[in-house]
């Protein structure tokens, strides 16, 4: 039990760390290495870390499953939707010209929403997935 | 030098796959698993895809680890020994390693510039990725904006493969579901 | 020194081919199903392996623009392979989900013994 204080100890140190690495992989991700992709793990795999170490209804109380469920679909409908704001100007599917009064700023604008969108609904589906799991060996 | 490093890694690679193919402990057959997602992620370190060794070592090494290691208890650790000869899957290994090998003798050789894969559109991204979007990491640009739609899909695969995993195993709401329908019959 | 030469401008497609074929070995010789899938795996990170390696130009950087720099390696195979990972751990879950089911219908995951019950409830 004396290993475990530690442990519990050391996770509450780094999740702070965790989540802003998540942060700092997401929108840094133009001009470092980074993106959604990778940032959705992260921070996925902090919530499991947590998970792990202080139980799973502690994390449902942190982040409830229906926040998770939501997160699945929200991230590809966000994704879709930028693409479909274009069409409404006229122009191509994805076209990210029209977010914004200049081509390079829409191209950022752009960017960054799908970005964002690939964070939610990788973060979601790793943690839903681990949900289930962990849901699962628990009821036997 | 970087053919050296490359090379190095590589082998150790091997002798990886070698453990986790003989081994018949699940547990040290994932952790070695964790190990080699490790190693994978210094090879493309060395081959200069660190956005790919960042997604290596993060969902190889942490989320499949974890995932596995949640299956293995609740199932058993030790794998049973198996009830057929290994020969004929040996063969049929060997064969096609034999082909395939055969296979690489017409490809570039490592690390040249002038290829059909470098020379053509990965260069043009280069070129124009700046005055196209203003995004110096080409790997996004290319991610987000030149091939959109590409990962337009792969998200949907992710959101696929979520609902498929809740669709498994979760069974809260809908077993309590079924039992009111049934007792409303009854 | 030939001999060499053609190792080094090889290895990484050999290595590759050893990887996909271990991994091809363990599907098929295994019965456990949690062996499997590592071997599945393994075969997916050699097709990783496949695309990374050609993309590389010695004395090359990563793709991230600076000044100064004038070899970047080429980033077409990283974008593909970088979504193929997170898709690749997505479809992994699927699998351990569907074996999280099978044992919980059949109590075991070995391939053999599945079959044997099979035999029992016709």
């Amino acid at each position: 039990m004396k290993l475990d204080v530690v442990l519990r100890i050391v996770t509450k140190l780094m999740l702070p760390f965790m989540l802003v690495f998540a942060a700092y992989v997401q929108f840094h991700g133009d001009y470092g290495p980074g993106g959604g992709f990778q940032a959705g793990v992260i921070a996925g795999a902090a919530l499991i870390l947590y998970a792990i170490m202080f139980g799973l209804e502690q994390s449902m109380r942190v982040v409830p499953t229906w926040v998770v469920e939501k997160m699945i679909p929200a991230g590809v409908l966000l994704y879709a939707g930028v693409g479909a704001v274009s069409f409404f100007y006229g122009e191509n599917f994805l076209d990210y010209d029209v977010l914004g009064h200049d081509h390079v700023h829409a191209q950022e604008l752009g960017i960054f929403l799908v970005e964002l969108g690939v964070f939610i609904t990788v973060a979601g589906t790793m943690i839903a997935i681990f949900y289930g799991f962990a849901g699962r060996g628990r009821e036997e | 030098m970087e053919a050296v490093i490359n090379m190095v890694l590589l082998t150790l690679l091997v002798v990886v796959t070698l453990g986790v193919v003989r081994l018949r402990n699940l547990f040290a057959v994932v952790i070695l698993g964790s190990i080699y997602s490790f190693l994978m992620a210094s090879v493309f370190i060395v081959l200069d895809a660190v956005d790919v060794a960042m997604t290596e070592a993060s969902v190889g090494a942490g989320i499949s680890t974890v995932l596995m290691l949640t299956v293995l208890s609740m199932t058993r650790v030790e794998e049973a020994k198996p009830a057929h000869s290994p020969l004929l899957p040996l063969f049929v290994a060997s064969a096609t390693a034999a082909i395939l090998i055969y296979g690489t003798w017409d490809l570039p050789g490592f690390g040249l510039a002038q290829t059909p894969v470098n020379t053509h559109v990965g260069a043009a991204y280069l070129e124009r990725s700046i005055a196209d979007t203003g995004v110096p990491n080409v790997v996004t640009s290319v991610l987000a904006s030149y091939r959109g739609f590409d990962t337009l899909g792969e998200t949907a695969v992710v959101f696929t493969a979520g609902i498929g995993v809740l669709l498994l195993l979760r069974r809260g709401r809908s077993r309590a579901r079924l039992k009111k329908r049934q007792e409303e019959r009854t | 020194m030939e001999l060499a030469q053609t190792i080094i401008a090889h290895y990484n497609h050999w290595i590759t081919i050893f990887l996909m074929v271990a991994g091809l070995y363990v599907v098929v010789a295994r019965g456990n199903m949690v062996k499997k899938l590592v071997g599945l795996s393994l075969f997916q990170t050699s097709v990783y392996l496949l695309y990374i390696s050609p993309g590389k130009i010695i004395g090359g950087t990563p793709p991230i623009l600076d000044q100064g720099i004038e070899v970047y390696s080429n980033p077409l195979p990283h974008v593909l392979i970088l979504t193929a990972i997170v898709v690749g751990v997505a479809t992994l879950s699927l699998g351990l989900g569907l074996v999280v089911r099978i044992n919980e219908v059949y109590g075991t995951i070995e391939e053999d013994e599945i079959f044997e019950q099979g035999d029992d409830d016709e």
